[in-house]
């Protein structure tokens, strides 16, 4: 079995401060990271690993400094790694990232595709299900359990009140939570084998052979048209009561703003 | 210190961190309370692959080196310096040798399981009769066929119970002083081989220190590590490499020590601010940090020796004897800047400065390291 996990190089945003005039972030001096979910996804493999034969292929599109999140992913355990890197991708929206992924995921032509959930920097969670489209393939996400049996997954999907058991049929994409385990340490021997000459493969357009409008900004149909930070609120206050109570602590409430 | 660190290393003290914030920090008082041998991370330490960080690949290590290896005592110690020592006495004192001296057989029976994490080590030469003055060894090995007898007892052992393999100095001539002393390799099942009683300690209480006794212990000629009449040396040179790993746990104590210092200093409020705003509270963090630092140099200088074949018992030396007074002095005014609470054991800095004594002491007093680089000055 194949498996390729879909990792991004993110800002430590529990590191992040804010530029208060410009509403933008500091990265400055901000350490980088695996993104959490796409972690998870990795050390899913894993485990599908450790107990079937599998490969596992940690892919990665970004700048190259992207080569050391690749490094720890091989160090924790992949196979290989692969970094999709050029200048012309720079500037892509959720599409057309999604779409240079999918089409270096054509070229490895795995059976099973993991991505997290969402990352940290963006949290948009649409990358994934995009790949899962332009490859027409099945796609399942908020994923926190995977069983494999014999070509199909038995995946527990998540929602906000309960779950959903899938079965889907390889090949296919699941993208998780980084709840779905406690990832391993990377392993000291692998930390000093990861850093050899050529380990990361990384490859450009001229690998891929993408068209031009596909790429970058000019391929992305989504724009940012500003960002701004949210005014803080303040901390709210929790009132453990029976519900008779709760009604008459919202209406006084309301009518101490005037609302009602 | 970025200082002469691959990315490797950098990569490595970063799984470090997260392995010691994860799996060590949280028990470090537990097991200093309940003076009880943490068995449990020993065996995450092993899955992780921290049990055998300088050995080769083929004797079942990690292939890395000892720059490695020591920072992964200095991150462990940064939160328990217990599970620093299990880690130092192992690799340098027990894996260390063997994989110095060792035969290829010795090697192969012995230094694998080591490195692997499979079993743990111990190193013995200290005797109630026998500390700095490590040459007056009374425990006796006589010859008899293939095999050797050992009789005698072993003090302040550490690691000592739970290793299964250790590595013991032992006279097997009198009449030779120091070049009449081996080295033997001891399984902890040989028979009349049993371990004595167990230290109560002042720090590092986590650690299991024990007396080892041998009553009739038929140890196999195969089990001499190096030559015969060459134990003493053997023991010293191991013991220069230790001294490195004892450095490293020292920076380590004084780091955790400075780390909690500092978050404290900043939430503590008196006189309407946070202490941290009181110059003598700067000035001494700033003093203790610059201490920290030269430490660190002086012990992954002798670490970098070592790993480049270059002379490192000088160097070795003068990074613990200063390494360890950083600990100790730094520990000391990490409570004294706690106050009260800095006394009481809710505050982890008392059990650092109790931890922090034991490195003027073992693997060589202070004043041994003081003997070993005047030796150097005078020769």
């Amino acid at each position: 079995m194949k498996i390729v996990v879909c990792v991004k190089q993110v800002p430590n945003t529990a590191d992040v401060r804010i530029d208060q005039t410009t509403g933008t972030m500091i990265r400055e001096g901000v350490e980088s990271i695996i993104n959490p979910d796409d972690l998870g996804g990795l050390e899913a493999a894993l485990r599908i690993k450790d107990q079937h034969k599998a490969e596992v292929i940690a892919l990665s599109m970004g700048p190259l400094q992207a080569d050391g999140a690749l490094r720890e992913c091989l160090a924790m355990g992949a196979d290989r790694a692969i970094l999709v890197s050029d200048r012309a991708f720079a500037g892509a929206d959720t599409w057309a990232t999604s779409y240079v992924l999918a089409k270096a995921i054509e070229k490895i032509d795995p059976d099973l595709i993991i991505a997290g959930r969402q990352a940290i920097d963006g949290d948009t969670a649409q990358v994934g299900p995009q790949i899962a489209e332009h490859l027409h393939l099945p796609s399942v996400a908020y994923v926190n359990q995977i069983k494999y049996d014999k070509q199909h997954f038995i995946v527990k999907r998540m929602f906000e009140d309960g779950y959903q058991k899938v079965k889907v049929k390889t090949p296919c994409l699941i993208t998780v939570l980084k709840e779905i385990n406690q990832p391993r340490y990377m392993r000291v021997q692998r930390i000093y084998n990861a850093f050899r000459e050529g380990l990361v493969e990384v490859w450009d357009n001229s690998n891929l052979k993408i068209e031009q409008e596909n790429l970058g900004l000019k391929g992305s149909p989504t724009r940012v048209k500003k960002s701004y930070t949210k005014g803080v609120k303040t901390a709210g206050k929790v009132f453990d009561v029976n519900p008779k109570e709760a009604v008459q602590i919202i209406v006084d409430k309301l009518k101490e703003s005037y609302i009602l | 210190m970025e200082l002469g660190f691959d990315k490797e290393h950098i990569l490595l003290r970063q799984m470090l961190k997260e392995f010691t914030e994860n799996e060590v920090k949280d028990l470090a008082s537990e097991i200093d309370e309940e003076e009880r041998f943490p068995l449990e991370t020993v065996k995450k330490m092993q899955e992780a692959g921290i049990m055998g960080i300088p050995f080769p690949e083929k004797y079942g290590g990690e292939g890395g080196d000892y720059i490695g290896y020591v920072s992964a005592v200095e991150e462990l110690s940064k939160a328990c310096a217990t599970t620093g020592v299990v880690l130092s006495a192992h690799t340098s004192l027990c894996a260390g040798p063997i994989y110095e001296y060792g035969t290829e057989e010795q090697k192969e029976k012995y230094l694998i399981p080591l490195a692997k994490g499979h079993k743990l080590g111990a190193f013995a030469l200290t005797e109630p009769n026998a500390g700095t003055d490590a040459s007056k060894q009374e425990t006796i090995a006589i010859e008899d066929g293939d095999d050797y007898i050992i009789n005698g007892s072993k003090i302040f052992i550490t690691n000592a119970g739970y290793a299964d393999t250790y590595v013991v100095m032992a006279m097997t001539d009198p009449s030779l002083g120091t070049r009449g002393i081996t080295a033997f390799i001891l399984e902890k099942d040989m028979t009349g081989f049993t371990i004595g009683k167990k230290e109560k300690k002042m720090g590092i209480r986590g650690s299991a220190t024990c007396e080892l006794i041998f009553d009739d212990v038929r140890v196999p000629k195969a089990n001499i590590l190096g030559k015969v009449g060459y134990g003493f040396k053997i023991a010293m040179k191991t013991l220069d490499a230790g001294r490195i790993g004892i450095a490293a746990q020292a920076c380590g104590i004084a780091e955790g020590a400075l780390e909690e210092t500092v978050a404290y200093v900043k939430e503590r409020k008196q006189f309407n601010r946070p202490i941290a705003k009181f110059q003598n509270t700067q000035f001494v963090l700033a003093d203790l940090a610059t201490k920290i630092d030269a430490a660190r140099m002086l012990m992954y200088r002798a670490a970098y020796n070592k790993d480049h074949k270059l002379s490192f018992t000088k160097e070795a030396a003068m990074a613990k004897l200063y390494a360890s007074e950083v600990a100790v002095e730094v520990t000391n005014k990490a409570i004294q800047l706690h106050g009260g609470y800095g006394y009481s054991r809710e505050y982890p800095v008392e059990r650092m400065m109790r931890d922090a004594k034991i490195t003027e002491i073992y693997e060589g007093t202070s004043e041994v390291q003081k003997m070993v680089i005047s030796s150097y000055l005078l020769k």
